[in-house]
């Protein structure tokens, strides 16, 4: 490769992580943002989304790549399922976990988030082993600069990236109008901002907060689906690597802020992608992590983080 | 029957024993103050109104019906709704998304629209602000976007927490004033103040609050004229 492929190759790595990552970083900040609890079973809703996906498919017996529209049938069919299964098992979560603790001091429900984590993790490994499983790879791999343009490049970039993409940016965009635009999506930052005063307006809070919830989990679940289709495999403890960058992306764009997690997501992607391939993937880690702290350090509200510490 | 009656109402924070029987009325038509010196428990008394706080004793009544049990969202829908002590608008919401949360329980478009076209009415102000968001506003226009907040709810009372605190002498006058149209235009207050003086001249009754409970309860002129009063909410000696 050429310093120059292997530069778009790093943008192109870069934008596809950072897309799933964006995804799930939203899930944490929205319900960091309205309850102030870092959700730690977040990321393993993200791989019951994997699981639950793959599920479905094997019902539908789905095994090799998919053509036409039977392709598209099937993958949004799925997807609206799992993710409709995601945001209720995120709903759920809170109901019986978190609700119960709404008035206790934060480490409760805290501690309550990490022995979720665990749960859900040894029901994945449980349900589906404790080995790297197989997911079916229905989405047919074309070699976009190669196939279709004749470029002659070692770059991979194939409709599987497209795919990705074409699905995770606009869920995004969805949801940023949602947040901006709707009634609930107002309530939504108003709650955040100030839960007794929103009280005081007519909103029902815990309406606010189960409908987070909904909506956190059902991206995860999504995000849980892309990445199975991309990289046909995963495992239950995926949620765990996958939640600890998605969380950092969220602290780094600044927890309980949309658009920061959705920046934070792609910033953390594209470290990713840098450190794998300047460096080596062993230094991938610490170098999210530096930059994690030497942003803290300078800027401790994070990239996009408004919120003042001394907020009752 | 009283349109708000609160009978004997017991609130407690944890084991703070805050209002130890407070009896309250507010009828159609008045502006009815509440006045005491910080901590007594006036913002307590609206709480408990509003439902963000339940009474362990008593019973608050909205034309008869008990209204002491139900959530804060279901007693705006019943009509009873508050612009809150320190105003506690929506810092990174517009001045008329703002607006649109106080009327977050109604479903007729045409109705909040023509409220908010009155709000713009009774505060020029907000309308020249609408697209600006709440936390850059003056402390003056917070405070009539809490009022004008309160307001899009469509509220059969309208509960007040210390509308002038913090506020300079010119702009007390025009809240004071615009209090007096809301309640010209039928809308009934019941209106928490330190500042004693102002709130007995638009009120029609007074109680007077102290460590939780009912000290005193008269019409407002007499309430201005009595010798208690005077020394210690009045600021003579
Ligand atoms: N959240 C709270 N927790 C415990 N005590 C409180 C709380 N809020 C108010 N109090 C106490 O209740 C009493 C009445 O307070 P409040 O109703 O705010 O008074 P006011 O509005 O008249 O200044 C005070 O003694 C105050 O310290
Ligand atoms: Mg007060």
């Amino acid at each position: 490769m050429t310093q120059s492929e292997l530069f778009i190759q790093l943008l192109i790595n870069g934008v596809t992580l950072g897309s799933y990552l964006a995804l799930i970083a939203l899930g944490y900040t929205m319900v960091y943002g309205i309850i102030e609890l870092i959700n730690f079973a977040h990321g393993d809703v993200y791989m019951l989304g994997f699981m639950i996906s793959l599920t479905f498919l094997g019902f539908l017996g789905v095994r090799g790549t998919l053509g036409g529209w039977q392709l598209w049938v099937v993958i949004f069919g799925v997807m609206l399922v799992t993710m409709l299964c995601t945001g209720l098992i995120n709903m759920t979560i809170d109901r019986i976990a978190y609700k119960p603790l709404r008035r206790a001091p934060r480490l409760a429900p805290l501690i309550t988030a990490v022995g979720m984590s665990f749960m859900l993790e040894n029901l994945g490994m449980i349900w589906k082993g404790p080995s790297q499983i197989l997911y079916p790879d229905i989405f047919p791999a074309f070699d976009i600069p190669n196939g279709l343009f004749g470029l002659n490049t070692m770059v991979l970039f194939t409709t599987k990236d497209v795919f990705l993409m074409g699905v995770t940016i606009p869920l995004m965009v969805v949801l940023t109008l949602f947040i901006r635009r709707t009634k609930m999506g107002k309530a939504m930052r108003a709650t955040a901002q100030d839960r007794e005063a929103a009280a005081l307006m007519g909103i029902n809070v815990e309406n606010v907060i189960r409908t987070t919830f909904f909506i956190g989990g059902a991206l995860a679940g999504a995000a849980g689906m892309m990445v199975g289709l991309y990289l046909n495999t995963g495992r239950y403890l995926m949620g765990f690597d996958a939640g600890l960058l998605a969380f950092t992306s969220a602290v780094l764009g600044g927890i309980g802020n949309v658009t920061g997690a959705m920046l934070g997501g792609y910033v953390i992607g594209f470290l990713n992608a840098i450190s794998d391939q300047y460096l080596s993937p062993e230094w991938t880690r610490a170098i999210v992590f530096t930059t994690l702290i030497l942003v803290l350090v300078f800027k401790p509200s994070g990239l996009l983080g408004e919120r003042t510490p001394e907020k009752s | 029957m009283a349109l708000l009656e609160l009978a004997n109402i017991h609130t407690y924070y944890g084991n703070i024993h805050a209002l130890k029987g407070i009896s309250i009325t507010v009828d159609k038509g008045e502006i009815v103050s509440l006045i005491g010196s910080n901590g007594a428990g006036k913002s307590t008394t609206l709480k408990t109104i509003s439902g963000v706080l339940h009474p362990k004793e008593g019973t608050i009544t909205l034309e008869g019906r008990r209204i002491d049990h139900a959530p804060a969202h279901e007693i705006v829908a019943m009509g009873i709704c508050q612009a809150p002590e320190g105003r506690r608008i929506f810092p990174r919401l517009t001045t008329v998304e703002n607006l649109e949360m106080g009327a977050f329980h109604r479903s007729d478009k045409a109705g909040v629209q023509e409220d908010m076209e009155r709000v713009f009415g009774l505060f020029p102000r907000l309308k020249e602000r609408r697209t600006q968001q709440g936390g850059t506003l003056s402390g003056g226009e917070q405070q009539m976007l809490a009022i004008g907040r309160a307001l899009m709810s469509r509220p059969r009372i309208l509960l007040l927490d210390e509308p002038s605190m913090g506020l300079s002498p010119v702009l007390v006058e025009t809240i004071f004033q615009i209090i007096q149209d809301i309640h010209a235009q039928g809308t009934p207050i019941l209106l928490v103040e330190q500042n004693a003086l102002m709130a007995l001249q638009v009120a029609s009754r007074g109680y007077v609050l102290q460590t939780g409970r009912i000290v005193l309860h008269d019409t407002a002129t007499h309430l201005a004229e009595n010798e208690m009063v005077r020394k210690a909410y009045l600021g003579e000696s």
